[in-house]
């Protein structure tokens, strides 16, 4: 089976073998779509390699995502020290970080019931039993040699994340699409390596290292860079209404590994690249397409495609294959041996007399949820009457961060309010709602004497 | 992929029985290749220097090799000799950390609080690079 995110994946992968995977559904392809297009057909794909493929009856691309998102806690998943993004190098770090000989993880319940509330929220379903393994692999930054994560049972699978794209003339109409999530566990972040390549050396601060992170695979279901960029804009907001991740690209708060593949419809799907070093949502949508793009460009000038890893050259806007990086990762996965299973209990599983303390109980935490973005947007929508895209906007508006609004945005505000609401309902809005732009600007000043200078 | 199948002989089996059985050697006298050494050294940074040490390792998945004699259909395989104990949770408190000084001490070479490492993982030659192994 196809395993596009687990950890495993790397020596799994025998596609250039011969190890074929038919797609279902009727396929559209024969031999000869392969030939036709090859001049002008290329110049079309890439013109309009940035827009949503439509009548693209050649190439169909996969994209799934990798999604590392730190869990906003305290303390670190396994140990005591204090999570924080600025900090002396190295001051951040207990023994148990540092990898020192007789140490032990401890585990952190903040960083579980975050994992579950996240499952919850992408409608997974919560294994009740997870396991904890070892992932090894040698790098300056990973003092104990190997990383604990959860690849055999991890704590969340099968779930899924709606999102809508734009699409229509005037950008006005919205199409709702959904990807699956394979799995979400809980891991180990490493720590930071600064190369200096004037001395030849690499400075290691383990700051960072021990930091519990929440790994979301995406199942291959999307099919370009803006679609992949608007899933990962969706789980930001999810993430961050339901507090278990800041998720900020810019602090490293989010991390997204995409593995792209291109192939004809009908037939097999085509050899997967990893692409790495994506720090911004614009540059992912960005690499996702340069990589497809090169990957049919490769393949109709009769070249192969290597299953490799690549990172994304900003300034160049093109993917490089990653030196250090060698074929073929035996991580040799192990059962970690210091963490029992994790058994998570509900309302009617919940064994009697226990300490609180030491269960965690999903049915509470169920009911312990917020309001999730695609809820408030609806509701938005219906409670003030407003146009779809501008509940869209104004959510966006609130995923970037808590800050003062500037003129334009009030403008926007009034405007998109006026559509539909008067004076009075927009100031409702503006006071009444809780962590919209608005709000917070009113928190700091009087809203009606600032609009009143406009 | 016989050198994988040696090697997965070596660990402790996660999920029962595997078919291996049909790649594996069932008299356990399986010579381990020069490429499954050289990866096994790359993986675990082991250094089989010595022919003794290759017949240790050879007489080793042998023993290992036992456990297969074991009919284990249908049964669970344990994860943990801890799978009846609780899993402890900690509170989410900072108890620990500020101790680079200390951490810092334990490395080589330290630039400004940074541990210093060399830039990137230095592969291990290749074995034609190395000096002759006395190995058949």
């Amino acid at each position: 089976m196809l395993r596009w995110g687990s950890p495993g994946r790397r020596w799994a992968l025998a596609w250039g073998d011969g190890g074929f995977r038919q797609r279902r559904g009727s396929p559209t392809g024969s031999a000869s779509n392969r030939v036709r297009g090859q001049s002008s057909g290329a110049q079309q794909l890439l013109d309009t390699a940035q827009k949503p493929r439509k009548g693209k009856h050649e190439w169909a691309a996969l994209v799934g995502l990798e999604i590392h998102a730190q869990i906003s806690s305290n303390s670190k998943l396994f140990s005591g020290s204090q999570v924080r993004f600025a900090a002396p190098p190295n001051s951040l770090v207990s023994f148990f970080d540092a990898s020192l000989p007789g140490t032990l993880p401890v585990l952190n319940r903040r960083c579980v019931e975050a994992a579950v509330m996240t499952g919850l929220a992408l409608n997974c379903h919560i294994n009740k039993k997870s396991l904890f393994d070892r992932k090894h692999y040698f790098y300056a930054d990973l003092p104990a040699g190997y990383q604990i994560t959860q690849q055999r049972l991890p704590i969340a699978v099968n779930g899924s994340l709606t999102y809508s794209i734009c699409t229509g003339k005037k950008q006005s109409q919205m199409i709702t699409k959904t990807v699956r999530i394979k799995q979400i566990q809980l891991e180990q972040d490493s720590g930071k390596s600064l190369h200096d390549d004037l001395r030849s050396q690499t400075l290691i601060d383990l700051n960072r290292a021990g930091v519990g992170l929440l790994e979301v695979v995406l199942e291959p279901d999307m099919s370009c860079g803006e679609e992949a960029a608007t899933a990962v804009r969706e789980l930001q907001l999810i993430l961050q209404a339901l507090g278990t991740s800041q998720a900020n690209m810019a602090e490293g708060q989010l991390r997204v590994d995409a593995n792209i593949s291109v192939h004809h419809p009908g037939e097999p799907w085509g050899i997967r690249t990893e692409v790495k070093n994506l720090n911004s949502i614009k540059f992912l949508a960005k690499a996702i397409d340069y990589e497809i793009q090169r990957q049919i460009d490769e393949l109709e000038n009769g070249g192969e495609i290597l299953n490799e890893t690549r990172s994304f050259d900003y300034k160049l806007g093109c993917t490089m294959p990653m030196r250090d990086k060698e074929g073929k990762q035996d991580y040799r996965f192990m059962p970690e041996p210091n963490l029992p299973p994790l058994l998570l209990y509900d309302a009617t599983s919940l064994p009697a007399g226990t300490d609180s303390q030491q269960v965690i109980n999903i049915d509470q935490i169920r009911e312990r949820l917020p309001e999730l973005p695609r809820v408030t947007r609806e509701r938005l929508i219906q409670q003030y009457g407003m146009l779809p895209e501008h509940g869209f906007a104004l959510l966006r508006m609130r995923g970037q961060g808590p800050r003062l609004l500037s003129l334009k945005d009030i403008n926007y505000l009034l405007h998109s309010a006026s559509d539909k609401l008067d004076k009075r309902q927009t100031f409702e809005l503006m006071y009444n709602e809780p962590r919209l732009p608005g709000c917070f600007f009113a928190q700091n000043c009087d809203f009606r004497e600032e609009s009143a200078s406009i | 992929m016989w050198a994988r199948a040696v090697w997965l002989g070596l660990r402790a089996p996660l999920g029962g029985r595997r078919g291996l059985t049909s790649t594996t050697d069932p008299q356990g006298s399986g010579r381990i290749t020069v490429e499954v050494i050289e990866h096994l050294e790359r993986l675990a940074l082991v250094d089989f220097g010595s022919r003794e040490a290759v017949a240790r390792l050879e007489k080793a998945v042998a023993f290992a090799d036992r456990l297969r004699a074991v009919d284990t259909d249908g049964v669970e395989p344990m994860e943990s000799v801890l799978e009846d104990r609780c899993l402890y949770l900690r509170s989410d408190n900072v108890v620990e950390g500020n101790c680079a000084e200390e951490l810092l001490q334990n490395s080589h070479r330290v630039v400004e609080e940074y541990f210093v490492a060399p830039p990137g993982n230095i592969s291990l030659p290749k074995l034609d690079e190395q000096e002759p192994f006395p190995h058949s």
